[in-house]
């Protein structure tokens, strides 16, 4: 099965072409788009590692070393897509246009951070495994029943196909033919099970097979691969041609959360070998000929402004309203949670 | 029977009306709703081209084409999935699970996000959508089949749960539920599906959810019962009638949210109450009721409250059904031990 799902490359890890048929569709704007989002990211992620260690957020779940796979997915949306990511992927939230202060709220144990943002259809991150995959065969269900060409994304891990709702939402998006991605990151553990020992099968884009759904494997760290990938997946979606699985290969650098020490099931040295995605790109952009000291400095100084700005606001947000403990559990209070209501602010007030 | 030929009579000198069975009225229901409201979809195994095991929906994928009414693989989990995201995207799905029985599959979507999804998100997605359950025992069904868990539900929030008693109630509640803009778990008594008939008015009209309503007159005891166990307790109160006791005979209709003040406003003229389930004791709605009697009524009481319910084991291999399941015998006795207290 390894064979007939090769890892897609554009780049090697030195960061030089493999494929040349992409050169013409890189350019300048791609190039610096993927690394400004993936730098923008991986702040963000080592910055809500730091805020976790110092007290300042809730149990944290870092994605470094899957930046590639995010920011090379989620730059392939349009406006009115649907993203239903898990608690690993605020990388591509982020990417897509979700809110830096909504995202740090989130994590600070805030409802306002599950908003999605503005006009986006960006679902609160799913905890429980896999349950977001059929939510996005209906979503995109929906689009197509509407006649509309948006399309929709599931984010998982390679865990969540294990689950029954991967199966049974592959299944519905083959039999309904509806325009979803389901997009696949690998990074190799589940908390602390291994891929070998979480399923027989070599591959995950082999179980896309079983439901007729064509599926590829990319190498996940390198974000053309993954960009251009994700871009015919989703271009056959929107002309109406059905569902597409896309397994990206990548590794998750380091723990499962801020509450997890990896040292316990992994050892030491593994993973050391792989090269970083943002060290990839920087490769690349070297070679032919992309980097531009200056602008990259003035990138970073750009990217620390608007996290130290994000985090303020994240710090300074108005305090969570105890109202908001009963208002939107239904569209209107029942009787005997407007009692529980007032006997808790009696309660409170100290009446 | 008697009750049929009368309200056949009835019918006669009315128009707009038709006597339909519980299983009728529903599929009436989801028929008025699929004409008035384009959104509004059937989804669930077999509920197409078959019209549902139970004919729930006979004949309305053939009205309604296969898009509006639409057979699903088998797959609980899935259905009401894929279900929630048609209903963020502005859809509102019915869902049919075939037997409450295989709704566990489903649980983890209805639990962690069908229920929560408004909370989550603080009313920007909303999950108005209606899952439909045949439940209980009393129809010789195989193992599994028979289950009556609406505890299990009403123990989570954001989801409203009702459970109609007879084809009047099923097709204006249904009507409601889809209407509703919260997820609502809609219970069916298969076991009066087609036993129980009873007038339909033609017209779309709603019952509104949340209300229970008096179905007999009484002073002495308050019997609180929904589903398949009303004709059960309206059997014993006949009963305790002969013996002198009159009893207030309540169905509750809506299980989550409760109708408090139609328990109360019982209790308090009666001073005495019997709660009535098929579904097992322990954990079960009846102590909800209970407590509500406890919250609003206490000092009114003039003997401990009973229940009749399931017992605490799983709902039996059918042989045994009749013995699991409440009967008139066991509430009238539960009548007689309050009186006599």
């Amino acid at each position: 099965m390894e064979n007939k799902f090769p890892v897609k490359k554009v780049m090697d890890d030195e960061g030089n072409f493999v494929d040349n048929s992409y050169e013409k569709a890189i350019n300048t704007e791609l190039v610096w788009k993927l690394y400004y989002h993936m730098h923008r990211i991986r702040s963000f992620d080592r910055k809500a590692i730091n805020l976790q260690r110092q007290g300042r957020i809730g149990t944290y779940a870092p994605f470094e070393g899957q930046e590639a796979s995010q920011v090379g997915s989620a730059l392939v949306f349009e406006e009115d897509d649907w993203i239903f990511p898990t608690y690993r992927d605020h990388g591509a939230t982020l990417t897509f246009g979700a809110d830096m202060v909504e995202t740090l709220l989130y994590w600070n144990g805030r409802v306002e951070g599950s908003l999605p943002s503005k006009s986006k259809n960006i679902f609160p991150p799913a905890v429980p495994i896999a349950s977001q995959i059929p939510h996005a065969v209906g979503a995109s269900w929906g689009e197509k029943r509407k006649g509309n060409s948006n399309i929709a994304i599931a984010y998982f891990g390679d865990g969540a196909t294990s689950e029954g709702d991967f199966h049974e939402g592959l299944n519905f998006a083959s039999v309904f033919q509806t325009p979803t991605i389901f997009f696949n990151q690998n990074n190799g553990y589940a908390i602390s099970v291994p891929i070998e020992k979480q399923m027989n099968s070599k591959t995950i884009a082999q179980k896309a097979l079983g439901y007729d759904i064509p599926s590829k494997r990319v190498d996940g760290n390198d974000c053309f691969s993954v960009y251009f990938e994700t871009k015919k997946a989703v271009d056959r979606a929107r002309k109406g041609k059905g569902p597409s699985l896309i397994e990206a290969v990548t590794w998750r650098k380091g723990a499962h959360t801020t509450a997890d020490d990896p040292s316990k099931y992994r050892p030491e040295n593994q993973g050391k070998n792989i090269i970083d995605p943002i060290t990839r790109l920087e490769r690349f952009m070297k070679n032919y000929g992309y980097w531009q000291e200056e602008k990259v400095s003035a990138m970073q100084k750009d990217i620390i402004t608007e996290l130290e700005t994000a985090v303020k606001e994240m710090e300074a947000y108005k305090h969570s309203s105890v109202e908001d403990l009963f208002d939107h559990v239904y569209s209107e209070l029942p009787a005997h949670l407007t009692e529980q209501k007032v006997n808790y602010f009696e309660h409170i007030r100290g009446v | 029977m008697t009750i049929d030929i009368e309200m056949q009579s009835l019918s006669k000198k009315r128009t707009g009306y038709k006597i339909l069975t519980m299983v009728q009225a529903i599929n009436d229901g989801m028929k008025t709703m699929l004409e008035e409201d384009d959104t509004t979809i059937i989804m669930g195994e077999d509920v197409g081209k078959n019209g549902g095991v139970f004919r729930a929906t006979e004949g309305l994928q053939e009205q309604f084409g296969e898009e509006r009414v639409v057979d699903t693989p088998l797959a609980e989990s899935g259905i009401v999935g894929t279900a929630l995201g048609l209903a963020v995207n502005g859809f509102k799905p019915i869902v049919e699970i075939q037997f409450m029985g295989f709704i566990y599959p489903a649980y983890n979507q209805i639990m962690t996000h069908v229920s929560r999804i408004r909370m989550k998100t603080m009313g920007r997605f909303n999950a108005p959508m209606v899952i439909r359950a045949p439940y209980g025992a009393g129809i010789r069904a195989p193992e599994i089949h028979s289950d009556s868990v609406e505890a299990i539900f009403t123990h989570m929030p954001g989801l409203k749960v009702v459970c109609p008693s007879n084809p009047y109630d099923a097709k204006g509640m249904l009507i409601s539920a889809i209407q509703d803009p919260d997820p609502v778990l809609f219970m069916e008594p298969m076991r009066i599906y087609r036993s129980m008939r009873g007038e339909v008015p033609d017209e779309k009209y709603s019952v509104e959810l949340g209300k229970g309503v008096r179905v007999q007159e009484g002073g002495d005891m308050s019997i609180f019962a929904w589903g398949a166990m009303v004709s059960i307790a309206e059997i014993a109160a006949e009963q305790a009638k002969q013996k002198g006791i009159q009893c207030d005979v309540i169905d509750l209709r809506t299980l989550y949210p409760l109708d408090r003040q139609i328990i109360a406003a019982s209790v308090q003229k009666t001073g005495r109450a019997v709660v009535v389930h098929e579904a097992h004791s322990t954990g079960g709605l009846g102590n909800d009721i209970v407590s509500t009697i406890n919250d609003t009524s206490f000092l009114y009481l003039r003997a401990p409250i009973e229940r009749v319910t399931g017992f605490d084991v799983p709902v039996p291999h059918f042989a045994l059904e009749e013995h699991y399941l409440p009967t008139p015998k066991r509430v009238l006795e539960a009548i007689l031990k309050a009186v006599q207290f």
